[in-house]
Order: structure tokens, then C-alpha cells, then sequence
């Protein structure tokens, strides 16, 4: 009896364990808290009017937010969600302002340059004789396979002659250029003739032998490249280079 | 071209220019033949076989090198110009790679109806690579054996190809008339490079193998290789102005040689390999100029206006220059004694310049835009002129600018740069024209100077 009556709490725990775990496992878990919808994420702006400035002058930075809580700007440190302020930077600076919230942080950027203002020009200072060179001194052109000065090259010479008597201390080389056609040694030969055939001329107008450099390129170096009368004659000169 | 032209007929006109021009036809087809007398190139061509050699080993690498050594030998061969080749369609099946296995009727009978037979094997151990070749006279059943030769060499494809010349340079010397063979000769061009630099290189004859040898950073142009090949002369823009470098092939860097002033190109080596000539304007005008190998004891030959450039000595004598003057408008071919005296003017109309002088002294090559001036052609072609008669053939017909010719050892060859398939290219030719060939691709390839042997 006593046996039995063992049994049958058993049997009964047995059953409810069987109950209870069964109900456990049918137990579906209670539906999630709906989401609080996401803070907003901050936007920033920022800006230098003039955004070029002559050094020891000022500028004025403007900015704007939203949705932030800490605004700061560097060099500045903390700021209004929105403001402006002068700045007076010595040198070219990037501004960049930072603003923080709860949706996040952005920065925006803004690029002062700091110039700084030329020299004074020297009193009385002209043109250097590097600039005068470049402005009066002309090219001389070639006829084909030629290296005698043509007629309607004689004022440019002529003018270069009466510049560089002028300014005796310019040193410069003539160099003699060629046309693609014909060959790489002979016309290496007649830019050769080419160039001694100007500095002959510019001697026997008064220049300097001594300030006269020459040198061939024959049709290594061309000014044009086309296979044209007009590229040709471009490439077919006495071309002056001053020498610093 | 002059029938053309006539505006006016007349019969009697009419008649004569067509006799001239029959004339002419007439002197340029025998012109062609001494072209092919003068220059080795034979009229009755030797009817060879050159069936590819057979494996004599079983190593793996045999494929390979035995590709490389049969396209090269074939090569030589057929670009050697003195062979009439059998096509390897005529062969027989079984080919010999020993001479137990030639079967002298199935080569000297039609369909291959071969005089001679290149036969032989190649074989692959290790790192050492052993060729076995043999020439035979295949109508000579009793006592074939012309040619039998062993190499041996490292088991690469360029000592496959090494020895592939050799044994073509053994035939050809044999077969056409005690003449070397040119399949280890070298040629030296200029390659342009980036930024407008040009350098100078150097190939096989046959365009492979190509290799840089100067690195200076500038244009470097007219490469000359010495006759003995040590040395290589060329005209290098310098911070002086255009000079004359000599740089040793030997010790692979540049030799000191004197800076004369002025404007200095075109070296050129006497066949002594004892002196140069070169162009240069230190007396302010381009004129031709003498000196030692060394630089010393310079001597003027020329004097005139306008520029004397690109001179070339009598390969044979050494005793004559020729070169290229524009005393006279427009650049001519002109010669002289190697004192400066007894000018001769060898051409007469349009634009000629870069001369070449052969090896049997006989003949210059050079480059003519002989139709010059407005409403001309204006083609530019390489001429070959027999100089004691001054007859000339045009040698090159296929458009673009072809210019600097150069012989090969031979005499055989000609190796030129031409415009006709784009870029400027370097080409060979049979010197009589036939058999052109380009060598190089991609760029601008020129000057090419071929090695003395």
C-alpha cells in the first residue's frame, strides 16, 4: 500500500514535471517594447566671408546647426547652436566645427587663406633683362635647305641687333632648327649653318662674339609636328634663348 | 615620265624618247645583274634541304631549344640570298638526324631535287646542350660529307640560337664561294626613348637578342661600330654642344675622347680601324675632317659653304671618302681622296645624302629623293651606284622614307630605316633589292650601322 501510494506521487510528479515543462515550452515570450524612434542626426555648417584675406586682416566665421547639444569649433572651443565671429588667423587655416546630439555628430569645414601682400616694388625697378630679351628679340625664319638671312627677316634682325647693342651684358644662344624632312645628319649640319649664319649677321651689326652662344637641333627638337608648309616653316629658324 | 610631259607631239620627238626610254629599260636590267655579280649574290642559287634536326636525348627540354635552333638555322639560311630552299613540303617522312639514316634518293630526286642536305640532332643533358650537324652533297652518293661539326654549349634558347648561326655561317661560308657567313654579325641603332631622349642599342642580325647599351640620358645618334668591334663611336648632344663619344664595348662604359667645339657628327671608321672621319663645324661651317682612333692629329679635308656631313671610306682601299655636301644647292653624293684632293660629284638631281660604301669597294648605297621639287613624288628610296661607271639601280619601291643604308659583312645585305609601316623601322634587303624584311616594331628605330663581321 504504502508502495502504491509511492507510485503514485511519482507517477503525479512525474506528471506534472511533464505538464509544467510542456506549458513552459508552448510559452510564447511577450512582444518586444516598440522601438523609440531614432534622434535626429545633427547637421552643421560653416562658412569665412571673404574666405581670402590679407595677412593681420579679419574674417567672419557664420555656422549653423541643428539637432545638436555641443557645438565647438576648433581653435575656438565651444559655441551658440548657431552664431558667427570674427577671426583673425596669421596664417591659411582650416576652421572645422563639430557638432554633437543624440542622432550623432557632423563637422563642417571652412578654409581661410592668409596672403600675404607683395613687397613693395623697388623704386624705379623696369622690366628685368630677361623680360626685355623675351619682348624684343624676334626669331629668324628659313627658306627650305637655306641658311642665308632672307630679305623679309632683315627687320627682325635688325631689330635684334640695335637691342642687344643696347644690353650689351645679355649673354644668349642662337639655335638652329630644321624641318622634318631630308635627313637627321645633314640637317643637323644646315641648323648648324642656320644658327652661325644669325650670329654672323648680329657680329658684323656690332654684337658681342663673345655674348653669342650657337647650337644645332637639326629636326630633333621641333616647335610643330605636322607635315604642313606652315608647321615647316615654324620649324625652320634661328630660335634666341637668354642665358641666364 | 618625259612622254608625259610633252605638250607638243611629234613623231620624230616621239621616236626618240621612246628609244630612250628603251634604252634605259635595257642598261637597268643588265644593271641588275651586276648588282648579283658584284655583290656575291650569284645567279645560280644552290638547291638546299635543311630539314628540322631530331631530338638525340630524351630531355624535356629538346621541344623547346630544338624550336628555337630550326627556326633560327632555317632563318640564315633562307635570308642568306645565295640558296634555293626545298620547301619542307617536298620533304620525305623520315627525316636524318644521323647520317646513317639519309636516303640519298629520296632527297636528290624530285619532288625535293635537293644538290645539298643540312641534316643533323640536337640533345638536351642537364645544363649542356650538344648539336651535331652535317652538310652533305646528297648527288655525291660515294663521298657526301661536305660538313660535319660538333657543339657544345649551355642548354638555353640563346645558345640554341648561337649555335644554330654557327652552324649556319659553316654552310654558307662553304657554298657561296669562301665568303663569311653574316648570322653572328650585330647591328647598332638608335631607339628613341621617353622625353625626346634617343639611345643607343644594338640586336642580332636577324632583330632579335635587342639590348640597350648607352643610358645617358640625351640624343645620341650615328652609331659606328670599329672594325674590330671594341669600340663604338657616335654623336651625342653633350653640354658642350654635339660631340663625338667613343664608348667601349669591352669595358662597357664611355673612353675619353677630345671635344673639338662646334657641331660634331657622323663618325665614320677607316676599314684600318687606324683613323676616323667625322663632320664638324669648329671653323664655324660643317666640314669634313680626319683624325686618329685616338682623337689626335686632326686634319680638315673640305672646304665650302653649306654643310659637309655623313662620310664613309672606301671599305676596301681605305684610300676614298664619300660623303654628302650642299655646296651646290640641294645635298649631293660627292668623293674624294683621303687627302681632300680629286672631288668627284657622283650624283646630279634631287636630294642624296647618307652614303654607304660596300665591302668590295665597288658600289655605294645611299638614300635619293631623286624626283625633287614641286608636283614631284618626292619618294624617298635607297639607290645602289656603281661607282666607276656611276650607273644606279633603285633597290627600294615600297613607299615611305627609306634612308641610312648600311652593308653587312658580306656584302650580301643591306640594313635600312624606312617609314613605310608607320614609325620609322630598321629593314634588310638582299643588296639587290630583294627579300625585305623588317626587323624591328613599336617605336622609332633608326641609323642602323651593321657590325664589320
Amino acid at each position: 500500500m504504502k508502495q502504491q501510494r509511492l507510485k503514485w506521487i511519482t507517477l503525479m510528479f512525474t506528471l506534472g514535471a511533464v505538464l509544467f515543462l510542456g506549458a513552459c515550452h508552448k510559452k510564447t515570450p511577450p512582444p518586444p517594447p516598440p522601438p523609440p524612434p531614432p534622434a535626429a542626426a545633427p547637421t552643421a555648417s560653416l562658412s569665412a566671408n571673404p574666405n581670402t584675406v590679407e595677412k593681420g586682416q579679419s574674417t567672419t566665421l557664420s555656422w549653423e546647426t541643428s539637432n545638436a547639444t555641443d557645438v565647438s569649433i576648433d581653435g575656438i572651443g565651444a559655441v551658440q547652436p548657431s552664431g558667427s565671429q570674427q577671426v583673425t588667423p596669421a596664417d591659411s587655416t582650416t576652421y572645422t566645427l563639430t557638432a554633437k546630439g543624440a542622432g550623432g555628430s557632423q563637422t563642417a569645414t571652412a578654409r581661410v587663406t592668409v596672403t600675404t601682400p607683395p613687397p613693395p616694388p623697388p623704386p624705379a625697378a623696369g622690366p628685368t633683362e630677361e623680360e626685355l630679351f623675351a619682348q624684343n628679340v624676334q626669331d629668324v625664319y628659313f627658306d627650305y635647305d637655306k641658311a642665308d638671312i632672307r630679305a623679309d627677316q632683315q627687320t627682325a634682325l635688325q631689330g635684334n641687333i640695335a637691342f642687344l647693342k643696347q644690353h650689351p651684358n645679355i649673354h644668349f644662344t642662337v639655335e638652329g632648327h630644321c624641318d622634318e624632312r631630308g635627313s637627321t645628319e645633314y640637317n643637323l649640319g644646315l641648323g648648324d649653318n642656320r644658327a652661325n649664319a644669325v650670329k654672323n649677321a648680329l657680329t658684323q651689326g656690332g654684337v658681342s662674339a663673345g655674348n653669342i652662344k650657337t647650337i644645332s637641333y637639326g629636326k630633333e627638337k621641333p616647335f610643330c609636328t605636322e607635315s604642313s608648309e606652315a608647321c615647316w616653316q615654324q620649324n625652320r629658324r634661328g630660335h634666341f634663348v637668354y642665358q641666364k | 615620265m618625259r612622254i608625259m610631259q610633252a605638250n607638243n607631239f611629234s613623231p620624230a620627238r616621239w621616236a626618240s624618247r621612246l628609244f630612250t626610254v628603251l634604252l634605259s629599260l635595257a642598261i637597268s636590267a643588265s644593271a641588275q645583274d651586276w648588282i648579283r655579280t658584284g655583290t656575291g649574290l650569284g645567279i645560280e642559287r644552290v638547291r638546299l634541304a635543311a630539314p628540322d634536326f631530331a631530338a638525340s636525348t630524351k630531355d624535356p627540354q629538346n621541344p623547346d631549344l630544338l624550336k628555337v635552333f630550326n627556326d633560327t638555322l632555317w632563318n640564315d639560311l633562307d635570308s642568306a640570298g645565295i640558296f634555293d630552299m626545298v620547301s619542307k613540303s617536298f620533304y620525305p617522312l623520315a627525316v636524318p638526324g644521323n647520317p646513317p639514316d639519309v636516303r640519298f634518293d629520296a632527297w636528290n630526286s624530285p619532288p625535293p631535287n635537293a644538290s645539298m642536305l643540312a641534316f643533323g640532332n640536337l640533345g638536351a643533358s642537364g645544363n649542356n646542350l650538344t648539336v651535331q650537324g652535317w652538310l652533305y652533297d646528297v648527288k655525291n652518293i660515294t663521298s657526301p660529307q661536305v660538313l660535319g661539326k660538333q657543339y657544345t654549349d649551355a642548354a638555353t634558347a640563346d645558345a640554341a640560337r648561337r649555335t644554330a648561326h654557327k652552324f649556319a655561317d659553316e654552310i654558307i661560308f662553304r657554298l657561296g664561294g669562301g665568303i663569311a657567313g653574316i648570322a653572328e654579325s650585330q647591328i647598332f641603332f638608335v631607339r628613341a626613348g621617353g622625353r625626346g631622349n634617343k639611345e643607343i642599342w644594338a640586336m642580332d642580325y636577324d632583330g632579335a637578342n635587342q639590348h640597350q647599351i648607352t643610358h645617358l640620358g640625351t640624343i645620341s645618334l650615328s652609331p659606328r661600330i670599329s672594325p674590330d668591334g671594341t669600340r663604338l663611336a657616335f654623336s651625342s648632344l653633350t653640354k658642350s654642344g654635339w660631340d663625338i663619344l667613343m664608348y667601349s664595348m669591352d669595358l662597357n662604359r664611355l673612353l675619353s675622347f677630345p671635344r673639338y667645339g662646334g657641331t660634331n657628327l657622323s663618325p665614320s671608321w677607316s676599314p684600318d680601324g687606324a683613323r676616323l672621319a667625322f663632320s664638324s663645324s669648329r671653323s664655324g661651317d660643317p666640314e669634313i675632317y680626319i683624325v686618329d682612333q685616338s682623337g689626335a692629329n686632326l686634319k680638315r679635308l673640305t672646304v665650302s659653304k653649306m654643310p659637309d656631313v655623313s662620310p664613309v671610306w672606301n671599305r676596301k682601299t681605305g684610300a676614298q671618302i664619300a660623303w654628302v655636301s650642299g655646296r651646290t644647292d640641294l645635298p649631293q653624293i660627292y668623293t674624294m681622296e683621303s687627302d681632300g684632293t680629286n672631288i668627284q660629284k657622283m650624283t646630279d638631281q634631287g636630294y642624296a645624302v647618307s652614303p654607304a660604301w660596300s665591302p668590295n669597294g665597288q658600289f655605294l648605297v645611299f638614300s635619293w629623293i631623286r624626283h625633287y621639287g614641286p608636283g614631284a613624288p618626292g619618294a624617298e628610296d635607297i639607290y645602289i651606284m656603281d661607282i666607276a661607271s656611276k650607273q644606279w639601280v633603285q633597290l627600294t619601291h615600297d613607299g615611305g622614307r627609306n634612308d641610312f643604308p648600311s652593308w653587312s659583312p658580306d656584302g650580301r645585305h643591306i640594313v635600312f630605316q624606312s617609314s613605310r609601316s608607320g614609325g620609322e623601322q630598321i629593314w634588310t634587303m638582299l643588296a639587290d633589292g630583294s627579300n625585305q624584311k623588317e626587323l624591328t616594331s613599336g617605336g622609332s628605330n633608326t641609323q642602323p650601322n651593321w657590325s664589320w663581321k
